[in-house]
């Protein structure tokens, strides 16, 4: 497995790419950045799996919180309210 | 089986697939009948009253609930359901705080805990919109959260499994464990909807 890179308060931002294939990164998160909430623990990669291959070595996979106002800019509703997607840390990058 | 000849209605494009499917599964001797059959009967136990139980337990056992929201696949195991695979994530909603769950990505649901997902929550309407405006989407469920209430929107993209904690409902005090459970739907577990209160 391979070590987890972050810890629970750090900020990162999740990578604006595009590869084609199965990808369990929502599009519209993409390029956003965001505080890791907690390390969930290591799991096979979705995107090698969807090829029928082990997705070895686990990846982490962390539980990332987006301000909503950061997301949408346009958004209504309180300040504070915030959104929490489950990403891979091939998709992250430190911010 | 009680024949009923006035019933009868062709076969749909998916309910032939899905004959034909496992007819050939069956003959191959991939899967036998009983396997198919022991499967389905597993998947129709699995109901909301089962995640009504686990809320019932965290409202009347301060220690489960503290054992629930930081393992909530083996605070399920305390209850005997089994959660396999995956890893379930109880997310507790406060006066402060308002949780509601979604899967942007196709319909990841917590299945052993609520069975099979209602079609709105597997719609476009929902998955796009839950992330994106979730005032209105509540609203639409006939859910007002106040302004100064956080929401905490879930996108269940990969391996955990999301419930909703609810807050238990005033005037609940000294209730029986069953009797509380009847009080939490389905709808309060995925976060678009509170508990009914004690004289609904």
């Amino acid at each position: 497995m391979s070590e987890a890179k972050f810890k629970p308060g750090a900020r990162v931002k999740v990578m604006k790419a595009y590869p084609l294939g199965h990808v369990r990164t929502p599009y519209y998160i993409r390029g956003c950045t965001g505080t890791v909430e907690r390390i969930c623990g290591a799991f096979p990669n979705p995107e090698e799996l969807a090829q029928m291959r082990d997705g070895l070595p686990k990846l982490p996979l962390y539980r990332v919180r987006f301000r909503q106002k950061e997301v949408w800019p346009d958004y209504r509703g309180n300040e504070d309210d915030v959104l929490e997607v489950e990403i891979f840390q091939h998709w992250l990058e430190p911010a | 089986m009680k024949e009923d000849h006035g019933n009868y209605r062709p076969l749909s494009y998916f309910q032939l697939m899905e004959l034909s499917l496992r007819e050939l599964l069956v003959e191959k001797g991939i899967v036998t009948n009983e396997q198919v059959d022991a499967t389905v009967e597993d998947m129709r136990n699995r109901t909301p009253e089962r995640g009504a139980k686990v809320v019932a337990r965290a409202w009347v056992d301060a220690g489960f609930k503290q054992r629930l929201l930081e393992n909530g696949t083996k605070a399920c195991e305390e209850l005997g359901l089994d959660v396999p695979a995956l890893k379930l994530l109880a997310v507790e909603n406060t006066p402060q705080v308002h949780n509601a769950i979604v899967c942007t990505l196709c319909s990841c649901y917590p299945r052993m805990l609520l069975g099979i997902p209602p079609e709105w929550y597997k719609s476009r309407n929902y998955r796009s919109r839950m992330v994106r405006e979730p005032r209105a989407v509540l609203a639409e469920f006939g859910l007002q959260i106040p302004q100064t209430t956080q929401i905490r929107v879930h996108d269940s993209t990969a391996d955990m499994r999301y419930i909703v904690l609810p807050m238990r409902p005033a005037g609940t005090e000294g209730w029986s464990e069953e009797r509380l459970a009847a009080l939490v739907n389905r709808d309060s577990m995925i976060g678009v909807a509170v508990p009914k209160g004690p004289n609904d």
